[in-house]
């Protein structure tokens, strides 16, 4: 028995290297669409302390309302840029309707309000485009299809090219979105906002501005991770799951660190196809759908505010 | 008018503390009493017991339990719904290994297993605040929900993975199985309802609710002031796993009467209850029924009323409307009131006490 758990899974990594890589692999994808589902998350939460549990729903949001014009007939560039509209108006409708009135109000109150938001999406998307699955237009969008074999370790690993492109793109965004928060004013001002509400306000930074920016950034997050997720699946409002997967990345990382919710994504990425993989057939298989909540217990044990997290300064 | 406190007065200090100190409620309380016990079961019905009263109860119940660790003692929770499957496999498991005991017993001794995993998984709740306690609950739903599936021990390793509820009876009358009418149900879980409401009330109001509230409101300052925080976050989790495993034992015995248990319980339904909570309001019993019947009600109308009025729907469509409308409703009830509800409630009656020369 602790033959099996302690040493046998090791002794398979070590015979077989090209499948860990292979499995490594896989868990650093599915890492980066954790991790850009979690940023969306930070972003909202940095700038107005809504933990918003919509984030999932907004990517399948995104991803329908995308399919949803092209199956119309409106060319896939154009789509896109209609899709940022309908995102941007979101962020408005959210900004407007729903956080506005609730200012001040109690975390959980406004963590409940996104609950709402997230049935609100799922009705309109349901009651607009059907509740069957659709195709991510991929081929339109020019992402790459097919597969790259790579001989190496003495075997084959097989590298799918949408998984490569979607590895490239978030970093870009990512990279982009750190360039943005350092270099623009309003980057500057959403920094201003997340350090402290009244610091903010007292310098003349209008917060609700600020809120449907944020709001719009994370449409735009979602619309990418929805783009990549539909991409080498299909866009249904089954995807409102992975952000549940997106959860214990955030508290892994830390609510309000951007770096936190990539190493977050990557460690959970990574940590639960292994365990799935090498530990799994020990009790079952399908232990992929809670290893990750227990990785990212166990991290929280040590250090209750994440991995990069500010830390907790309670006073009476 | 009627409601009026004007002429009674306190003589002592219990009166003065009594769950319902005015006259017109203790009437009240009566005649709603009344009227589910008698009337109900007299007049309505086996549509209307099976498909409205009975999920209303038990999601009520579900939601007290959620209640008394999120709205009492501010620990947010998402595993209702796996915990409400403990106490479902429990009673299943008790009631095959042990058939000649009554029914109700194990029905109320499931909700120990669950209080008994609740409290192992409300262990972090120590060192983890917040958000990242609910993401740590999470883990419980997960997790549980799995064992559900991959244990055919908890099945009995019957090949459908699905629960057949044996029929039991109390007194020489069938109350679980095939056999039982959806009336003798209703009692029967009215009484396990109104119970352990009369058992939470009291022990809300009491010592221990107090504790949960001071820890609710600062945890810091309730430790400073002499409250032992492991073993009052502990009792919480384990109190509000116990409602809810008699929860999820009633649901499966008394309602559904057998079928997939994994999908019953699954994370939806923690969601489900964690909306008819903080509909109703966070921190009060009387809430919790708001909210069960809130949310409980809105599904039933889209599906049967409207078809009844002329405005045919399909049945997808009705489910669409029906997450717009709930999503609608949080958001609406939120904004108007953040207290739920119950809160409404109250200031209807204060309304009322003063109608009709308000100052």
């Amino acid at each position: 028995m602790l033959y099996n758990i302690f040493i046998d899974p090791f002794m398979q990594m070590g015979g077989a290297p090209d499948l860990l890589v292979q499995t490594l692999w896989e868990g650093l994808v599915s890492g980066v669409l954790y991790a850009l589902i979690a940023l969306g998350f930070v972003l909202i939460f940095k700038a107005s302390g809504v933990f918003n549990f919509a984030q999932g729903i907004m990517v399948v949001f995104a991803a329908l309302t995308l399919v949803g014009f092209h199956e119309k007939g409106v060319p896939a560039w154009l789509a896109v840029i209609l899709t940022l509209g309908v995102m941007y108006v979101l962020a408005l409708a959210v900004e407007r309707v729903v956080l506005r009135p609730l200012v001040n109000q109690p975390d959980i109150i406004l963590f409940m309000a996104t609950f709402g938001l997230t049935y609100v999406l799922i009705g309109i998307g349901e009651f607009i485009f059907g509740g069957e699955p659709k195709q991510m237009i991929a081929e339109q969008l020019f992402l790459p299809r097919g597969a790259i074999d790579v001989s190496m370790l003495g075997g084959r690993v097989t590298f799918q090219k949408i998984d490569i492109a979607a590895a490239v793109i978030a970093s870009v965004m990512i990279a982009a979105l750190a360039a943005f928060f350092q270099y623009t004013r309003i980057g500057r001002a959403l920094r201003a906002v997340a350090d402290s509400h009244k610091a903010a306000l007292s310098v003349g930074i209008s917060l609700n501005q600020i809120w449907a920016i944020v709001w719009f950034a994370a449409g735009i997050v979602a619309l990418i991770t929805g783009i990549m997720w539909g991409a080498r699946s299909e866009v249904s409002f089954g995807l409102d799951i992975i952000a549940l997967k997106a959860l214990p990345v955030l508290i892994l990382g830390g609510f309000t660190s951007i770096p936190g919710a990539i190493v977050g994504g990557l460690i959970i990425g990574v940590g639960e196809k292994i365990a799935e993989f090498y530990w799994g057939p020990l009790v079952g298989g399908g232990i992929e759908n809670w290893i990750a909540y227990v990785i990212a217990l166990g991290f929280l044990m040590v250090r209750p505010q994440g991995l990069f997290g500010d830390k907790i300064i309670e006073r009476i | 008018m009627f409601y009026r406190e004007a002429g009674q007065f306190k003589k002592t200090y219990s009166a003065d503390m009594a769950v319902f100190p005015i006259l017109q409620d203790r009437i009240g309380i009566a005649v709603i009493l009344f009227i589910a016990a008698v009337v109900i079961p007299l007049t309505g019905s086996n549509f209307f017991i099976s498909s409205v009263m009975v999920p209303f109860l038990v999601f009520s119940l579900a939601a007290m339990g959620l209640n008394i660790v999120t709205g009492y003692t501010g620990l947010i929770s998402l595993g209702t719904g796996a915990f409400m499957g403990v106490g479902a496999f429990a009673c299943y498991k008790l009631t095959t290994i042990f058939p000649d005991v009554n029914i109700i017993i194990w029905i109320l001794a499931s909700g120990v297993f669950s209080a008994a995993i609740g409290a192992a998984f409300g262990l972090p709740s120590l060192r983890i605040k917040g958000f990242y306690l609910a993401v740590a609950t999470l883990a419980a739903q997960f997790f549980l929900e799995w064992c559900f599936v991959r244990v055919p021990w908890l099945y009995n390793y019957s090949a459908s993975g699905a629960i057949q509820v044996p029929q039991r009876t109390l007194f020489g009358v069938a109350i679980t199985g095939a056999n039982a009418t959806p009336t003798t149900r209703y009692l029967v879980l009215l009484g396990i309802v109104v119970l352990m409401t009369w058992v939470a009330s009291n022990i809300l109001h009491g010592r221990v609710g107090r504790t949960f509230m001071a820890v609710r409101d600062m945890d810091i300052a309730a430790e400073l002031m002499g409250i032992r925080l492991l073993p009052a976050k502990l009792t919480a989790f384990a109190l509000s796993s116990f409602y809810c495993g008699v929860a999820g034992a009633v649901m499966m015995f008394l309602w559904y009467g057998g079928g997939e248990a994994a999908d019953a319980f699954n994370i939806r339904q923690s969601f489900n209850i964690l909306f008819m909570v903080i509909i109703g309001g966070l921190g009060s019993l009387i809430g919790c029924f708001f909210g069960a019947a809130l949310l409980n009600i809105v599904p039933i109308i889209l599906k049967f009323g409207l078809p009844a009025i002329g405005l045919a729907i399909g049945s997808e469509t009705a489910e669409h409307i029906n997450h717009l409308l709930v999503g609608g409703l949080i958001i609406f009830f939120l904004i108007v009131e953040p207290h739920g509800l119950a809160r409404l409630w109250q200031i209807t009656k204060q309304k009322l006490r003063t109608w009709p020369f308000p100052y």
